[in-house]
C-alpha cells in the first residue's frame, strides 16, 4: 500500500533537488555525451595511418623504396643504417630493409604495424622482382555498420551511466541523508520507508529514461550509429541494469555513517567492473580463466546485453540470461539492505 | 490534569560501556512546556531521542499519551512534533517545498502556509534552504515539525547557537503553540530559557535528575533569591577572605570564590550590603567591582554539582 500523496511529494522533492544541482546534470548529462563525443572523434574509423620503413642506403635503394611505395600505406626512405636502427628502436619505422644478395628485414614479432609492414614489405619485393601468384584473388572490401568502435562504445557508455547513477543516486544520496540526520528526522514522522525507497528508486528510473534517449540521440544524430533494436527492449534492458545498481547502492549505503566509507566502498565496487566488463573495450580481452567471473558481474551482463540489443537487434527473450543476473544481483542485494540498513544513525 | 509522557527507569548505555542515562524517572503533564535542563552530555539527547521513539532504552519503559513504542508507532507519530538537535534539510529545497513535503507525510497536517506565517517565514516562502540564515533555518525546523499539526511538541537544544533576537523568536514560537494546548519537551543548556520559557524543569547531570520543579520553586531551594558579586581590587593582598568571616554577614546564606570572584547567596541585599560594607572596611579590604542579581537556575546548579552548566 502506498501513500500517494507521500510518493509523489518526496519524486517531487528528489526530482527538484538532482535538477537544482549542478554536478548532477553535468555527470548524467553532459560528461557521458562528452566521452562519447571524444573517444568516438579519438577512434574515429580511418584509413590505416602510412607505416613508415626504413631502406637502408645500397645502390638498388632507389628501386626498392619505388616499389614499397607502391604498397600503401608502406611509406619507405632511404637512411643510413645507424640512423635507421635508431629510429627502429624509438619506433618511428616498423621496419628496416637491408638490401643486397640477400636481403635482410629487421622486424618487431610483437608490434602489429611491424607485423604488417614486414608482410606488405616482402609480397611487394618479391612482386616486384618477378614472383607470380599461383592462386587468383578477388577483392572485396566491406565496411559493415554497427562494428566501428563508436557503436562498440555508445552501449558501454551507457552502461556506465546506469551503474554510476544507481550507485550514486542510492548510496552516495542515502548516507548524505544520514550524514545531515535528514534520515533520522523523517522516519521521526509517520512517512512509510517503502514510500521512501521507491520516491528514490522512482527517480532513478526517470533519470534512466533520459540517460537512454540522450545517448542513443547522440549516437544516431553525431555518429550516424544504426539502433537495430527496439526502443522498448533497449529500456527494459536498461531499466533491469537500473534497478540492479539501485539495489546494489542501497546496499553500499546500509551501514555506512561517513562520506569517505560510502565513496570507498562505491570505488570497490566500481572499480573492478569499469575495467572488466567491457565498457570502452571487449571483456573477450581477457584470459578465458577469468571469463566465468567477469561474465557474472552485473555491468558485463548489462553491457552485453545493451550491445546485443542495440547493436544486433536481438530479442529479450535472447536476454533472459543477463537479465537474469541482473536480476538476482539487485533482488539478493535489496533484501539484504531491507536486513541491514540503519535509519537512525 | 492527565500525562503526556511518563518515563520510569529509564536507562541507556551506548556499546556496553558509556551509560549515558541512568535510572531517569520523569512525567509530563498535558499543556505544560516541561524542560530539561543539563551540561554538555549530561544525557539530554539521549533522554528526549528515547521518549521519542528514535533510540531505544537499555531499560526502563516509556509512555507516550499512554502509548508505547513498538506498538502503537504510526499513531504515536501522528501526534509528535520532533526537532532533532541538528537537522541539515536539504539545501536545494525552497522553504514551501520542504513544509509541503512534510506535511504530505501526516494524515491530518496543518496548512503549511499558516505554519509558515507563524514561524515568520512567509517572505523567505521561495528561498532555498541553503540561502537561509541560522535563526531562520532553525525556525523552519520548528516549523516542519509544526506542519503536522502535533499535541506534543519535541525540541532539543531549539536555540544554541542563536543570536538574541533569533532566541526570542523562536521563545515566542513555543510560546503560541503551547496557548493553542500543545505540550512542549524541551532540552537546553541555557538557564535563562529554562527559565522564560518551561513550566517545570528537570535539572540533569550524568544521566540522573538532579533536581526538579517549577523555576521558581528550584531558585527558592537555594534559600535565599539574591547573588551579591564583588572582585577584590587588590587580590594578591587578600588571598582568601574566609568563608566564615563573610557568613556571618547578617541573611548571607553561602559564599563562593571562584578566581577572585566572590559570590554571596543573600537573603535581604538591603540588609547585607551595608554589614557587608563594613566589614570589609574594617579590614582595609577595597572592592574593584559590586553588582547584585537576582538568583538563578545556574545557581541551583552550581550548589548541586559545584560545576557551572556551561564550561567555557
Ligand atoms: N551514539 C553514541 N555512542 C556512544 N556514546 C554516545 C552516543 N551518543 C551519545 N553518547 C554519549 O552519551 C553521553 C550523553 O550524550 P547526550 O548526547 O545524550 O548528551 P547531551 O546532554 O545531549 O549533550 P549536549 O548538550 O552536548 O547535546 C555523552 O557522554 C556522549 O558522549
Ligand atoms: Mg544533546
Amino acid at each position: 500500500m502506498i501513500n500517494w500523496r507521500a510518493y509523489s511529494q518526496l519524486l517531487l522533492a528528489r526530482s527538484r533537488e538532482l535538477s537544482r544541482e549542478p554536478e548532477v546534470v553535468f555527470w548524467v548529462f553532459f560528461f557521458p555525451v562528452l566521452l562519447a563525443v571524444a573517444l568516438g572523434i579519438a577512434f574515429r574509423n580511418k584509413p590505416p595511418d602510412k607505416v613508415d620503413v626504413a631502406v637502408v642506403e645500397h645502390p638498388n635503394a632507389a628501386r626498392v623504396v619505388r616499389a614499397l611505395n607502391a604498397a600503401p600505406p608502406l611509406a619507405a626512405e632511404v637512411i643510413g643504417t645507424e640512423d635507421a636502427a635508431r629510429q627502429f628502436r624509438l619506433g618511428k619505422v616498423a621496419l628496416v630493409v637491408y638490401p643486397g644478395q640477400v636481403y635482410s628485414y629487421r622486424y618487431d614479432p610483437n608490434r602489429p604495424d611491424s607485423m604488417l609492414a614486414l608482410s606488405l614489405a616482402d609480397a611487394a619485393l618479391q612482386k616486384a622482382a618477378g614472383r607470380a601468384d599461383p592462386i587468383r584473388i578477388h577483392e572485396q572490401a566491406v565496411t559493415e555498420p554497427g562494428a566501428r568502435y563508436i557503436d562498440f562504445l555508445i552501449p558501454g557508455l551507457l552502461g556506465l551511466n546506469l551503474m554510476s547513477g544507481g550507485m550514486w543516486g542510492m548510496g552516495f544520496a542515502l548516507v548524505d541523508m544520514r550524514v545531515k540526520k535528514l534520515l533520522k528526522r523523517l522516519v521521526a514522522t509517520p512517512m512509510r520507508r517503502s514510500d521512501f525507497l521507491l520516491a528514490l528508486v522512482s527517480s532513478r528510473l526517470i533519470l534512466m529514461l533520459v540517460e537512454v534517449i540522450l545517448l542513443l540521440l547522440v549516437g544516431r544524430l553525431i555518429f550516424k550509429m544504426v539502433i537495430q533494436g527496439s526502443l522498448g527492449s533497449i529500456i527494459v534492458v536498461s531499466a533491469a541494469g537500473s534497478l540492479s545498481f539501485a539495489g546494489i547502492g542501497l546496499l553500499c549505503a546500509s551501514r555506512a555513517q561517513k562520506i569517505e566509507t560510502i565513496s570507498g566502498l562505491m570505488n570497490l565496487v566500481m572499480l573492478p567492473m569499469f575495467v572488466l566488463s567491457g565498457i570502452f573495450f571487449s571483456a573477450d580481452r581477457f584470459p578465458a580463466a577469468m571469463q566465468p567471473f567477469i561474465r557474472i558481474l552485473p555491468l558485463t551482463a548489462l553491457n552485453d546485453a545493451l550491445r546485443s540489443v542495440i547493436l544486433e537487434g536481438a530479442s529479450l527473450e535472447a536476454q533472459a540470461l543477463r537479465l537474469l543476473i541482473l536480476t538476482t544481483w539487485g533482488a539478493v542485494s535489496f533484501l539484504l539492505a531491507l536486513r541491514l540498513f540503519r535509519w537512525v544513525n | 490534569m492527565s500525562v503526556a509522557v511518563r518515563c520510569a527507569g529509564l536507562h541507556k548505555r551506548y556499546d556496553n560501556k558509556v551509560d549515558a542515562v541512568r535510572g531517569l524517572d520523569l512525567e509530563v503533564e498535558q499543556g505544560e512546556c516541561f524542560g530539561l535542563l543539563g551540561p554538555n552530555g549530561a544525557g539530554k539527547t539521549t533522554t528526549i531521542e528515547i521518549i521519542e521513539g528514535l533510540l531505544s532504552a537499555t531499560a526502563g519503559e516509556v509512555e507516550v499519551f499512554g502509548k508505547r513504542w513498538g506498538r502503537d508507532d504510526d499513531e504515536l507519530r501522528e501526534l509528535l512534533g520532533i526537532c532533532l538537535q541538528e537537522t541539515r534539510l536539504s539545501e536545494k529545497l525552497k522553504v514551501r517545498e520542504t513544509l509541503e513535503l512534510f506535511a504530505s507525510f501526516y494524515r491530518r497536517p496543518a496548512d503549511p502556509a499558516r505554519v509558515m506565517r507563524e514561524v515568520e517565514l512567509t517572505e523567505k516562502a521561495e528561498a532555498w534552504v541553503g540561502k537561509l540564515s541560522g535563526g531562520q533555518r532553525q525556525r523552519l525546523a520548528v516549523a516542519c515539525s509544526l506542519v503536522g499539526d502535533p499535541r506534543l511538541l519535541f525540541l532539543d537544544e531549539p536555540t544554541t547557537g542563536l543570536d538574541p533576537q533569533s532566541r526570542r523568536q523562536l521563545w515566542d514560537i513555543v510560546r503560541k503553540f503551547k496557548r493553542q494546548g500543545g505540550t512542549v519537551l524541551l532540552t537546553t543548556h541555557y538557564m535563562d530559557e529554562a527559565e522564560r520559557l518551561c513550566d517545570r524543569v528537570a535539572i540533569i547531570d550524568h544521566g540522573r535528575i538532579i533536581a526538579l520543579g517549577t523555576p521558581r520553586e528550584l531558585i527558592h531551594s537555594l534559600g535565599a533569591e539574591h547573588i551579591v558579586e564583588f572582585t577584590l581590587a587588590d587580590p594578591a593582598a587578600f588571598p582568601d577572605l574566609g568563608g566564615d568571616g563573610l557568613a556571618a554577614v547578617p541573611t548571607v546564606l553561602s559564599v563562593r570564590q571562584e578566581d577572585g570572584l566572590y559570590a554571596l547567596t543573600v537573603g535581604e541585599p538591603h540588609r547585607a550590603l551595608p554589614a557587608l560594607f563594613d566589614w570589609l572596611e574594617g579590614r582595609g579590604i577595597e572592592l574593584a567591582r559590586l553588582s547584585t542579581r537576582h538568583a538563578s537556575l545556574e545557581d541551583v546548579f552550581v550548589k548541586l554539582t559545584g560545576r557551572h552548566l556551561r564550561d567555557e
